[in-house]
Parts: structure tokens; sequence; C-alpha cells
């Protein structure tokens, strides 16, 4: 998302960490840089200029200038001030001490709050609690009959009055409802609404005061450029949000919204919404964004996310098997299939360390049909020949070419390429350190997704 | 465009007041945001209309308004393709708009294959004899390839049935976005021909500069504009009145 800010600082800090020691004018030249390319990532003008003021005035100081290593020094400065600038530690939902915990989500049109709601909804399932939400957006057609569908999914119980009823009335007695069927909590979707339109701001007010919620979130898009500020001042003033949701971060957009909002409103971002599935959301880390910026990789993310699908004993028995080279291909198709959950890869590269620099397979694009077909591949083999590649004659391999799909030759490929990823595997496994061409053979020509250049 | 002006100034073409400078910048704007062929191309028969657009943009909406305006100011009979098949009730959402612009709805059960449902609504409107064909698809983002690679796919089939089909792309570009605007129609352009334009929710507070980009970069107009959420709320594009309303008169 944040690509070409942090391919710029990156640039910029590189020149600079490559000299021995930091004088005034090369910290002029890096704010000036930083400066262009946070105004390019549609990041506030007003922001913009506090910010770097800030940063310069840091950079300035005698732990930068007398540093041993100035340069890595300027990129500690950028990431802490970044993250500061988007909220600091980040912070959690505030919960009721008896009753439901009422949320209340509002935006603009299109923001993306009814799949927020729902997204929403799965999170907070995951964690136990028993969660409800209520269709008060009785304008935009189907609506309501969109919430439901995506509820049920996400599973939580869906409060609806059709669209005859004043929004109002519809939270209120879905709030009685919800208390008295012992829901945990009860997110109210609302409307999409112009912060200019008068009438809506205050039906929005008003639902406010009568459902008293324990958090307002205001959905914004991430794409949004400059006017983001001007939305989130005004919802603040109408309806005293307590936190933002950042939907379609999956984009390439540069995401200046999510850096201005917390400076300009003082609220941070809670959420972020990754991609259209219900399990893209998670909770917004300013410190992990800030890293992400700056091409330092969203780690922690990645591995939450692997955490989740991966069982500890199943990740032991695996270790297991590749130190004793018993790995299968029903192993490695377990093991792609769970990467695979851990959503597209596309976004999972963007997550690992290193990635911002490299350049092509930024801008690149993971072939996701071709895992579709390893994947035809290895279930139209039998147990036996899963467990036992060696066994795959012509005749074995011709048939699992046709059952497949596809022909011998890539059947011939991921055989070929399955044994040389055991051998590499097997030596990493027990502490080796991979031969280096061999890595370059199967970077060659794994199994691995074709990555398509844009 | 700033470069312009001010060589224009130089040269004396322009003098050198506020007013007169502020005036000549307005229609250098307006010429920029001119680029390409402004109506809206509904000679086939059927005429095909295929909208495409980001998340969230408001192409459905779009259709709606665009068949209740075919249909009330030039007489026009109009088919919907609900070829949304992935997004929550997206077909019943469109069912509505048709139901309100008084146009026919082809649609299939949810999941279903969208180059299939833009199919039978060609081929539906052909059978009935209707003069216009909208077919409606799913918002995507830009940055996923497999689902630009359907978009192409379901312009593929829809050019199959008839030549010359679509015979306008639309792209929606929400006024609130900001440089990702570029960024978007060199995608979707690359996916499909793009046409135009369409520039909705400019009944905020956002002026959507970047169509300016889009039309100087990539020679796409906008076509249509946005003003609120019912059926009335779309007009042509006029070139002028954008860039009063950028400059802020």
């Amino acid at each position: 998302m944040f690509d070409q800010l942090s391919d710029r600082l990156q640039a910029t800090l590189s020149e600079v960490r490559s000299r021995g020691k930091l004088s005034e004018a090369d910290v002029d030249a890096a704010m000036r840089e930083i400066r262009l390319a946070l105004l390019e990532a549609d990041v506030n003008f007003k922001v913009v200029k506090a910010f770097t003021k800030t940063l310069k005035e840091r950079c300035l100081g005698s732990e930068v200038l007398e540093s041993l290593d100035p340069g890595q020094h300027v990129v500690k400065i950028v990431n802490e001030e970044l993250t500061a600038l988007m909220g600091g530690s980040g912070r959690d939902l505030a919960f009721a001490p008896t009753g439901p915990t009422v949320i209340l989500m509002a935006g603009l049109q299109g923001s993306g709050k009814t799949t927020a709601c729902a997204k929403l909804a799965r999170h907070l399932g995951e964690s136990g609690k028993d969660v409800a939400l209520v269709a008060c957006d009785v304008y935009r057609p189907a609506a309501v009959e969109q919430l439901v569908t995506v509820g049920e999914r996400a599973g939580a119980h869906v409060y609806e009055q059709g669209t005859e009823r004043d929004p109002v009335d519809i939270a209120e007695w879905a709030l009685d409802r919800a208390r008295e069927e012992g829901h945990d909590v009860l997110i109210v979707d609302t409307a999409g609404r112009l912060h200019v339109d008068e009438e809506l701001m205050a039906e929005l007010s008003r639902i406010r005061k009568k459902v008293k919620p324990h958090d307002v979130l205001l959905v914004v898009d991430a794409m949004t450029g400059q006017d983001a500020v001007g939305v989130a001042e005004s919802f603040a003033e109408a309806a005293e949000f307590d936190g933002v949701v950042m939907t379609k971060l999956d984009g390439d957009a540069r995401g200046g919204a999510a850096l201005s909002v917390k400076a300009v409103t003082g609220k941070p971002i809670l959420f972020a919404s990754t991609g259209e599935k219900l399990e893209d959301f998670d909770r917004f880390h300013p410190d992990r964004m800030a890293s992400r910026i700056l091409g330092m990789g969203d780690v922690l993310t990645l591995i939450e996310r692997a955490e989740q699908q991966v069982d500890e004993r199943q990740a032991l028995d695996l270790q297991e098997k590749l130190k004793q080279d018993r790995f299968t291909l029903e192993d490695f198709l377990q093991q792609m299939r769970q990467v695979r959950k851990m959503g597209p890869l596309s976004g999972l590269l963007g997550m690992m360390p290193g990635m911002g620099a490299m350049k092509q397979l930024k801008n690149a694009d993971v072939d996701e049909g071709e895992l579709d077909r390893v994947e035809a591949i290895i279930l139209s083999m039998t147990p036996a020949e899963r467990a036992n590649p060696g066994m795959i004659n012509g005749s074995r391999r011709k048939r699992i070419a046709t059952g497949s799909g596809t022909k011998v030759q890539h059947v011939n490929q991921l055989v070929k390429q399955f044994d040389q990823m055991r051998k590499l595997m097997r030596q990493m496994a027990s502490g080796k350190m991979p031969d280096p061409q061999q890595l370059a053979q199967m970077a060659g020509g794994a199994p691995r997704p074709k990555v398509r250049r844009r | 465009m700033v470069e312009r002006l001010e060589q224009e100034v130089e040269a004396g073409s322009v003098s050198a007041d506020g007013e007169a400078v502020r005036d000549r910048l307005i229609e250098i704007l307006a010429e920029v945001a001119s680029a390409g062929r402004a109506p809206i191309d509904l000679s086939g028969e059927p005429a095909v209309l295929l909208m495409v657009g980001v998340n969230g943009t408001g192409k459905t909406t779009t259709i709606g308004k665009i068949a209740w305006h075919l249909s009330r100011e030039f007489g026009l009979s109009v088919v919907m393709g609900a070829a949304d098949t992935y997004r929550a009730a997206a077909a019943e959402q469109l069912a509505e708009w048709a139901e309100r612009a008084g146009a026919d709805l082809v649609r299939s059960e949810a999941g279903a294959d969208p180059g299939s449902v833009a199919f039978d609504a060609v081929a539906a409107a052909r059978a009935r004899g209707a003069d216009v064909v909208i077919v409606d698809t799913a918002g995507r983002l830009h940055t996923q390839g497999n689902l630009m690679d359907e978009l192409a796919k379901v312009r593929r089939v829809i050019a199959k049935q008839l030549p010359d089909a679509p015979h306008e792309t639309l792209l929606t570009i929400d006024a609130t976005t900001g440089q990702n605007g570029l960024r978007q129609a060199k995608a979707f352009s690359e996916a499909v021909e793009v046409d135009g334009v369409v520039l909705t929710k400019l009944d905020g507070t956002a002026k959507g500069g970047i169509t300016l980009a889009i039309a100087n970069e990539l020679g796409i107009p906008v076509k249509l504009i946005g003003t609120g959420e019912q059926l009335e709320d779309l007009r042509p594009f006029d070139p002028t009145e954008f860039a009063q309303a950028l400059l802020g008169e």
C-alpha cells in the first residue's frame, strides 16, 4: 500500500547510510525528499509540515550527528515518528462491563461499512464473543439483505426490520432484543452519508443518543485523498467517533489518509481491512504499518496469520519429517494450502522484510492459477504416490496428467522439483546452510508461483 | 498547465491581471478535461454499456440512473445484466434499480460466472428487441490480476456476441479518490478498453481533480457526473463547470 513512500525513504536514507557522518545539508536533503514523498502520498499538507519539522529537529540533534551510524539513526527516528503520527502503539475497543457492548459504524457511501461490520463480527467472534448486528441502512437498495447475508456468514445474528421504520427506532429495538437474548456485542450498521448532509448527520446523532454506543467507528477508504481530513473532522464534530477502520488496504493507494486522520482528529486507527474475504481484517498496528512504509516488512502480522493456521504439534511433526527426510507430497500439499489460507500471496509478499527493496517482485502478480495446477496434480495422485514419488512411472504420470487436466511435462516438472526441494529442506532442517547453487536452481524453475511483471 | 499559463502571460496573450489569468486557467483546465469523444455511443443494436470500477464507487447506482434517463429522455428500452455475482445481494440491489428505472433485469444465482450473465443479458436484449443493455460488474481492486483477467473475459464474451460491443465501457471513479484514481484508470484500461469515466459522489466536498490527470495522460474523458443517490442525480460532464468548481468558484 505505501510502496512509493517506502521506496523514496529507502532511497534517500540508503544514500545517507553509505556516508560516514551526517551534515546539516544532508539532513535538509533528506527532509526535502520525505516532504515530497508524503505530499505525493496524499498526506494532508499541514500534517506534513509539522512532521518534517519534528523530524528535522531530532535528526539535527547530537544523537544523530555524533553517532557512529547516523544513517541507521535517521531510519530509527523516522520509524518512531511515523508510528507516533499514526497512533502510538495501538488501542483496543472499549467493552461494556455488563450487557451488550454497542459499536456504531459510520462513514461515507461506499467506504466498506457493511463488509467491515461482518468482518468485525467475525473477528470478535473468534475471541469468544457472541455478536449480533442490526441493519439500520434503510435507504440503499438491498442493504439489509447484504448485511443479513454477510452477517450470517460471519456467524452473527442479524436484527432487521426492513426499510420502512426509522433507523433510530430499529436500533433501539435491536438493542433491547440483544440485551434480552444475551448477546455480548451489538454492531450497528448505518447508511453511508455525506459529512455535509445535515439531515443524515443529525440522524446519526440521534442514533448515537438512543443506543449510547461504547465505540463509534468511522470507516474510511484507504484510497481517499486530501478529502479524508475534511470528512474526518466533520464526523468527529457530529458523531464524536472513537476510532477508525481503514478499508481496502490491499490496494496500492499510498494511504495518506491513514497518516493524516489521526494527526488531525487525534483518533486512532483501530482496524485494517485488507481484502474482500471476512478473514481479511486485523487490528491496526501503527508500529507495524510504519515499518512496512520503510520497507522493513510487517513480519509480526505475517507470523500472527501463520499462527492462526498452523497447529503447534503439526509444526513440530513437520520439522521431524523434514529432518528425517520423510516429507511427502501430501505434506507439501498441506503446507501449500495453509500458506494460501493466509491470504493472497501478493499481499503476503508485501509483509516480508526486504520485499520493499525487491522492485520487480513488488509490482508483480503471483499467479494463483499455477498453484491451482500444482494442487490438482497432487490431488490426482494416490496416497502411495504422494508418499513415494519415486514410484511414479510413465503410465502413472499419464494417468495423473489426465486426471488433473494437465500435461505429462507438468507432472514431471513437479516431481523433479519436489525432489530438489526435499534435498534442500533436509539440509536446512538439520541446520546446514543450503547450497547456493541448488537454491539458484530451485529459484530458477521450481513449482513456484509464476511471477508476472506488470 | 501552469507552465503553459506562465508562457502565455509572458508572451502577452493573456494580460497579467488576476482575473484574466484566472479566466484563462479555467479555459486551460476545461480544455484538458475535454480529451476524447464526449457523447456516449448509443448507435449499437442493441447498444451495450459495460460498467467497471473499484469497490464502492457507485457502479450499480449509476446504472439505475442511466437507465432512467435513457428511458425518460430518449424513450429507449433497457435491459440490465446483473453480472456482479460475487457481492452479497448485488443482484437484489440492481433489481431494485431496474424496477425504479422501468428496465428489465437478467440475473442468475450468486457465484455464477459473470461472463455467462453478460452473455444472457445481451441475448435477451436481442431477443426482445431492446435498445440498450447495461452490464453491471463486481467492484474489484485494480491490483488483483485474476479479477482484472475475469473482467477482460466478460468483455470478450460480449464482443463474441456482438462484434463492436461493448460500445461503451464506463469506469466509475469516486470523487474522493486521491492520486490512486490514475492508477485505477491505467489498470482498468489495460484489462478492458475504457471509453469514459463516470465521476461519482460530486455532491460531497471532493472535486475529483484526478480526472484531469486521467484525461491528460490516458485521453479518457469524464462523460457523466453523479451528484447524489437518486435517479435524477446524473448529468453530462461540463468541462468548464468542472474547471470552475476546481478553482472554487
